[in-house]
């Protein structure tokens, strides 16, 4: 088990900034997920974990191992680290054991201990019987657990994933992430497991780094990260979320269009600053004017713009009477009309402001 | 660097790490060092040779002076031009319509006509034009001879001693570069493109004008570019067509300052110009292949429908078949008449049949037996050299292991731009003097052939290299590998296959070289080839013959293993799934 620690990391590929300065702090036994678009620099950091690139500055030690500054980086096999592919890159030409076991091998354990180490991970990932087969032979969820074996029977102090689950369909997927869930609540190995796919980061993370275009944006508890972004970046790739300019007239009070609007948000903005009112799609309450004036706060008319039936939920295009849009996903109900006239509710617990 | 000890609680420990040099510096140096050896001090002698007089070694520009004022050294520079302009048209007429053909239509016999093409492509063209001899002499050919008999003229109307003898021949067996190109583009051109057309209310010749080809546009430029720097770079053809008709070109040029007396240093500064021009094509040819890389967009294709020609299958199989009779039917049954002849002019009438020549070369003549067996070695030492030297290059260039491997992978690559006949001047000046004297030996043309077909070893190591997963490698070193083990374990199983196919495509053209070995070999050391051309000079075409026939039996017979061991794909064309 070791604490993993970045410290300002950076990295350039020919003048690009890949990395600009990244501070992560992983501790034993936890499992950390790296959230981003495509290009944020996830896989660039995971490279840098791994020892297969040097940082152009910046620290990563491992407990009280220096193990990659610019001047010096371990090398990958003497990191104590597993990394687990997207291309999953189970050895084509050896068999599950022979797979499983190479690490083993390095290691230079007796052929006994060897033999007994891969039967027990077999067992754990569901594989036993498989030993003798090729990887051709195994479906992509198979591989995918062959990898993950293959990283764990080690034993490293570390466990890097890179986004493990991409190559497998929609419900090989959804029960993967299940599956990593209780191997890691079973091994408690530190691992650092990198996705774009938010909810498979919720689902297996304790905690989530939410990275952009080369900076963590936010880390947290997943219900924080949803609950409390700190960035629109952080909102709207978090599920999704209205983002609407505002002008702050006063302590949680907002003018958004021509509605004013009061945000249960602790932050503090000065009168006269430009903020971004965020609010989830699945918080805005839709409100028809036959069933009589709604009681509650942030009231806003609107004009319905477009419907889309999602079976448990309609979702709702909006036009403000101020002229933005707004999306809401209400529960199903009856059908609304084209271009119905509509009263838009913005809960205040459910607006958060921030800086533009 | 702070490292903890024994930190790791239950894990198995990692045996404790002995600081060593990166072997990987240790592999880079070595390679570096064999390939200035084999590639940078033959091509860097070209130039100095260039610039010395051959009259008492001052250093002096007057051979290039000489070498571009008169107009004897000029007119060959005019021929070869037009020789490789005209034979670059031709080959690229019949490579695109071939290849069309074969991959786009419905046309019948599309599979005899694909191997038609791998054999002339096969078959080296100085032995084409030796065979067209038999068909084409302005007298004695054959064909000439048809004419004559039927249609009772005085003499036939074929002279393959001519330019435009040496055009047809070299193009003849050129044209498989831009049916190569080209019919692997075309395979990757999604029939949906076409298709989309089709709705629009376009028939096939309007889809292929406007939609296909141009699609393809930058690969049959491509092949078009190999086939001009093939004709200009080609020996063997223009020495046996042309030398006789007293018409030169710049490599036969090249060979005669060989003669004597031997003015090495004035071909030096002739060949300079024909380097440069070769070398900036080939990088030409590289961006339009780069730049063609929109038709592979289209890769996964889906299912590719042949155009329906209906009635027009037929003429169209008549125009395919004319590049590859000539090609191959014609010429190969001249060369079995001719070695199974008594004398060839006689032609294939009973009395003159004989299997002597075959005796002969394999158990009477011990220069004949002696030189098969030379190009057997030499080939194998050669493909050996360069099968290793390009693993070791291209894996250190793939995976960037050390700063600077960019560089060794284009020197690896260059000799792909350098004429066998200067690369064997570049040898020659380089090998055949103190400290290192390499001629009269074996080696002098093991390494040559070795340098001359590294690109293809290379090429063929660096795309196989390219088909790992650099994430296979990664894995290992997480487990605990080092870069040579990774390398040993897990790269080298991987590369199996790739690795005797690309000994296999070095070894096969290194059995048939002429262009380096003329210039290369001594008495001791002749390789068949030597032996052809030498005969083949004094006209001796009985024995030469059943040599090429020997030669060819057994390139076809290394072929067909080859295709055996890994199908079409690694050869020649890209397959159709």
């Amino acid at each position: 088990m070791a604490r993993i620690r970045l410290l300002g990391v950076k990295k350039d590929f020919g003048g690009v900034a890949a990395l600009r300065g990244i501070d992560l702090d992983v501790a034993h036994g936890e499992l950390l997920a790296i959230l981003g678009p495509s290009g944020c620099g996830k896989s660039t950091t995971m490279q840098l974990l791994a020892g297969f690139l040097p940082p152009d500055a910046g620290e990563i030690w491992a407990d009280d191992r220096l193990i990659s500054s610019p001047q010096s980086v371990v090398p990958p096999e003497r990191r104590r680290m597993s990394l687990v592919f997207q291309s999953y890159a189970v050895w084509p030409h050896m068999t599950v054991f022979e797979n499983i076991s190479f690490g083993l091998e390095m290691r230079k354990l007796s052929g006994k201990e060897i033999a007994g180490r891969v039967g027990q991970m077999l067992e754990i990932v569901n594989l036993t019987g498989f030993e003798h087969r090729y990887p051709h032979e195994l479906s992509g969820g198979q591989q995918q657990r062959v990898a993950l074996a293959r990283a764990l029977v080690v034993e490293p102090e570390t466990l890097l994933l890179d986004e493990p689950l991409s190559n497998l369909d929609a419900n090989l997927r959804e029960q993967m992430r299940f599956e990593i869930r209780r191997i890691h609540e079973r091994t408690r190995i530190a691992t650092i497991y990198v996705t774009h796919d938010q909810a498979e980061a919720m689902v297996i993370a304790d905690r989530i780094a939410v990275m952009n275009k080369g900076v963590i944006e936010q880390t947290g508890k997943p219900a924080e990260i949803y609950e409390q972004p700190c960035s629109r970046f952080v909102a709207s790739f978090m599920g999704g979320a209205n983002c609407l300019p505002a002008h702050v007239l006063g302590p949680g009070v907002v003018r958004c269009g021509d509605v004013q609007v009061r945000a249960a948000d602790p932050r503090e903005f000065r009168p006269g600053d430009e903020v971004v009112l965020c609010i989830r799609p699945h918080a805005v309450r839709v409100h028809r004017i036959r069933n009589g004036p709604p009681r509650g706060e942030n009231l806003a008319n609107g004009r319905l713009l477009q419907q889309a039936y999602l079976g448990d939920f309609h979702d709702l295009r909006i036009a403000l009477s101020g002229g933005a849009q707004i999306r809401a996903l209400t529960p199903a109900g009856p059908a609304y009309d084209g271009g119905e006239e509509v009263i838009v509710e913005l809960p205040p617990n459910a607006c958060r402001l921030l800086r533009t | 660097m702070a490292e903890s000890v024994g930190s790791a609680g239950g894990a198995p420990a990692l045996p404790s790490a002995v600081r060593k040099l990166d072997p990987s510096a240790a592999v880079f140096g070595a390679a570096a060092l064999i390939l200035i050896f084999l590639v940078v001090v033959p091509l860097a002698w070209i130039f100095v040779a260039s610039v010395h007089s051959d009259a008492d070694e001052t250093l002096t520009l007057s051979n290039y002076v000489r070498a571009f004022s008169r107009s004897i050294y000029l007119e060959p520079i005019r021929n070869s031009l037009v020789l490789a302009t005209a034979a670059a048209v031709l080959a690229t007429f019949f490579g695109t319509v071939l290849s069309w053909a074969v991959s786009r239509t419905d046309m019948p016999g599309r599979g005899l006509i694909r191997v038609m093409v791998f054999a002339a492509f096969a078959t080296p063209s100085f032995l084409g034009a030796t065979a067209w001899i038999f068909l084409a002499a302005p007298n004695s050919g054959w064909l000439n001879k048809i004419w004559i008999a039927i249609s009772g003229a005085e003499r036939g109307p074929f002279n393959i001693y001519s330019l435009t003898g040496a055009i047809l021949v070299i193009a003849l067996y050129s044209f498989p570069y831009t049916f190569a190109f080209a019919s692997s583009a075309l395979e990757l051109v999604p029939s949906d493109m076409e298709r989309s057309a089709a709705l629009l209310g376009a028939r096939w010749p309007r889809i292929t004008w406007r939609i296909t080809l141009p699609l393809v546009r930058p690969a049959i430029l491509a092949g078009a570019l190999l086939s001009f720097l093939e004709a200009i770079a080609e020996f063997g053809t223009p020495a046996f067509l042309l030398i006789p008709a007293g018409k030169q070109v710049i490599t036969t040029q090249l060979y005669l300052f060989f003669q004597y007396p031997s003015r090495p240093n004035l071909a030096a500064a002739y060949a300079v110009p024909l380097l440069l021009v070769t070398a900036s094509l080939f990088l030409l040819q590289q961006r339009l292949l780069k730049k063609g890389r929109f038709t592979s967009i289209g890769g996964k294709g889906g299912v590719r429908e042949p155009f329906r020609l209906g009635g027009w299958r037929w003429p169209l199989l008549a125009v395919c078949l004319v590049p590859t009779v000539c090609s191959l039917v014609l010429p190969y049954t001249a060369l079995l008449l001719t070695s199974l002849s008594r004398a060839w002019g006689r032609g294939p009438v009973p009395g003159n049949l004989t299997t002597q020549w075959y005796r002969w070369a394999l158990v009477e003549n011990a220069a004949a037996r002696a030189a098969i067996g030379h190009s057997l070695s030499y080939a194998a030492a050669a493909a050996t050299i360069a099968t290793v030297l390009a693993l070791f290059t291209a894996y250190v260039a793939q995976r960037r292991l050390v700063p600077g491997s960019r560089l060794l992978a284009f020197v690896a690559m260059a000799p792909f731009v350098v004429p066998g006949i200067i690369l064997a001047i570049g040898f020659f000046s380089a090998y055949a003097r103190p400290p290192l004297v390499l001629y009269g030996t074996a080696w002098m043309l093991i390494v040559a052939f070795a340098t001359r077909f590294l690109p293809i070893a290379y090429s063929g190591t660096e795309s196989a290299l390219r088909g790992i997963d650099v994430e296979l490698e990664n894995a290992a070193r997480t487990l605990g590998s080092s870069t040579l083990r990774t390398f040993w374990r897990i790269t080298l199983p991987l590369l199996r296959r790739s690795i005797v196919a690309t000994w296999l495509a070095a070894f096969i053209p290194s059995l048939r070289e002429l262009s380096s070995a003329v210039f290369l070999f001594t008495p001791s050391t002749a390789v068949i080839t030597n032996v052809i051309f030498d005969l083949s000079d004094a006209g001796n075409f009985e024995p030469v013959s059943a040599l090429g026939v020997l030669m060819m039996a057994l390139t076809f017979g290394l072929i067909a293993l080859a295709y055996r061991l890994f199908g079409r794909t690694v050869l020649f064309s890209r397959g159709r799934g």
